[in-house]
């Protein structure tokens, strides 16, 4: 995988960072590329603006910090807000589409929604909407292997609750996989465009 | 050598940060005793390290203060722990007293540093590297110290372990300068089984209690231990001590000790020192870096190098002692040395002490808060090529 960055963001237990986590452990242990997360450590709780970023690449990554996302999970209105004028061209954003309403679309930037909470509800916990927007990540952006994924979610999630959340994952993966977006989205992601890394306009 | 004990090995592949790395670490270099009063951004150290310890069997005191943390440890350590402290800036300058008893009295520990940005409480969440000078020379008195400088959570993990080893090889408190972008950031880390950790064991005396000096030394120049509790009568102070540990109030009693105190890491330098170079065979300008820094300075370097300019990497995982003799066959070959730090200059005071005047040094100082960009290093680097 060429470098991409991605940031996940959202509100306060909606588990961002373990999305953040939960991708990062698929890309560098159960595929052999490598994942450098970072959060913020501001004063975040429950119900505050909240927000994962990752590098993942297939090289061992240098600088710490993405510089302009080639992805954004928004999975609330503030976080879309915040970080969607911050994705680069070409880049997509995903959004939890029934706590996001799209305002201004960044240029050349691709938004693809779903109903991660309402499809976390059906199948029995709200809270698994996280998985089902990592599920949806994975299928729209087939930046990871859907298996790889799968796994970091078993490995992620509290023992007991493995079934629920691969369930979730499942779920979003296969409304990734039917929704129109991924169709689309083959040219516009931004590894196939062959965007650069960090620092792009480098020679490097 | 021996291996590592089992019970504190977490073998395996972890996605986890580099401060709960560092903690795998010294559970895995077989530390069984911490003392803390947590601070952002170290206190995942303990927070691990105190979820961790009842099952690995052990103990974590939550502390007063740092000066309670730092002088509970050299107790652990005196009554047969492997010991370690962890703190970020303001907590460390309160260490500094116990630093020099640990150095004075030879007690072997680990003093973690995830740094922040300083003076004072200054910016809790985010990284620095300015108790550089402050781990040099932060205690009173003339001393020797060991400290290394990791820049992922892998090396938190395998240098936390060279930390113990070194500490219990010289006899000397080792200081372990992470920053808060190593601390906080999460990545792979690989932890091997403990048949492949090299352990390096407390030199506890095997002479009988008649014939035993608590601070005579052979050879080597360092003395070897006994645990209370072992049958052997020993003191231990941190006043000017002679050869059976008894206050000595003399300048010849003081001679002795202090240089043996200092040359017992600087005739051991060469053992001690661990460099990761790249390139300077070829290089008119050497990038010095450590920690975080490192990693932007691999990237510049790799931009300049795109542009055609001959630079080298020379990356001290090891800070102190310094490389002297590294930088000074340097200087005399090379144009000039780049070194970027988060700071406004400290290590670079160093290299152009070490460089005297052969070659150009150049500082890249950022006060700290982030990180630098790595246009910011590529500039100085093309500067220096000029």
């Amino acid at each position: 995988m060429a470098l991409t960055e991605l940031r996940v963001a959202g509100f306060g237990g909606q588990g961002v960072i373990l999305a953040g986590m939960i991708i990062g452990k698929a890309a560098s242990i159960f595929e052999n590329g490598y994942a450098t997360l970072t959060q913020s450590f501001g004063p975040e709780a429950r119900g505050s603006a909240c927000s994962a970023q990752l590098v993942l690449s297939d090289e061992p990554v240098l600088y710490p910090y993405i510089t302009q996302p080639h992805i954004l999970i928004a999975m609330s209105q503030d976080a879309y807000n915040k970080f969607a004028t911050d994705v680069r061209p070409g880049g997509i954003v995903l959004i939890e589409e029934e706590l996001v309403r799209v305002s201004e679309i960044p240029p050349g930037v691709k938004i693809c929604g779903i109903p991660a909470t309402r499809l976390a509800e059906q199948i029995g916990k709200r809270l698994v909407l996280n998985i089902v927007m990592v599920g949806f990540f994975g299928a729209v952006t087939k930046l990871i292997d859907r298996e790889a994924l799968r796994k970091a979610v078993a490995d992620s999630v509290p023992p007991g609750t493995t079934e629920m959340n691969l369930q979730a994952f499942d779920r979003g993966y296969e409304y990734g996989l039917e929704s129109r977006c991924a169709e689309q989205l083959p040219e516009s992601l931004p590894v196939e465009r062959g965007l650069e890394g960090q620092f792009a306009g480098s020679e490097s | 050598m021996i291996t590592a004990d089992p019970k504190g090995v977490l073998t395996g592949a972890h996605f986890i940060d580099g401060d709960q790395a560092c903690t795998e670490g010294c559970l895995a270099a077989g530390a069984r005793f911490a003392a803390g009063y947590p601070i952002t951004p170290s206190t995942e150290v303990v927070e691990r390290f105190a979820r961790r310890i009842p099952t690995v069997g052990g103990r974590f005191i939550q502390m007063e203060d740092e000066l309670a943390s730092s002088i509970a440890i050299l107790g652990a350590v005196w009554g047969g722990a492997k010991a370690f402290t962890v703190t970020s800036g303001p907590g460390f300058s309160l260490m500094m007293e116990h630093l020099g008893l640990a150095v004075m009295t030879e007690t072997p520990c680990v003093i973690v540093n995830v740094q922040r940005g300083g003076p004072s409480t200054g910016l809790p969440t985010l990284p620095g590297q300015a108790d550089m000078m402050q781990a040099r020379w932060g205690s009173h008195g003339d001393y020797e110290i060991i400290a290394l400088s990791p820049q992922s959570p892998q090396e938190c993990f395998d240098l936390s372990i060279t930390a113990f080893n070194l500490s219990e090889q010289f006899r000397v408190p080792v200081l372990f300068m992470m920053d808060e972008v190593v601390g906080h950031m999460t990545e792979k880390v690989i932890i091997p089984p403990a048949e492949e950790i090299e352990i390096y064991p407390r030199r506890l005396t095997v002479k009988p209690p008649e014939e035993y000096l608590p601070y005579a030394v052979d050879g080597d120049l360092v003395p070897e231990m006994v645990h209370a509790g072992m049958g052997y009568r020993f003191h231990i102070t941190g006043l000017t001590h002679d050869e059976r540990g008894y206050p000595a109030m003399n300048p010849e009693a003081q001679d002795k000790l202090i240089r043996r105190l200092k040359d017992k890491i600087l005739e051991n330098a060469d053992r001690i020192i661990t460099l990761e170079e790249e390139g300077l065979d070829s290089a008119d300008v050497v990038v010095v870096s450590y920690g975080i820094t490192a990693r932007v300075a691999q990237r510049a370097i790799e931009l300049a190098r795109a542009k055609g300019l001959k630079v080298g990497k020379l990356r001290l995982v090891t800070v102190w002692p310094f490389p002297e003799q590294k930088i000074r066959d340097l200087a005399g070959r090379v144009r000039a040395f780049v070194v970027p730090e988060l700071n406004l200059g400290q290590i670079v005071r160093e290299v152009e002490r070490c460089a005297a005047g052969q070659a150009r040094v150049i500082s890249v100082p950022h006060a700290g808060g982030s990180v630098h960009r790595p246009e910011q290093i590529l500039e100085r680097i093309e500067e220096a090529a000029k």
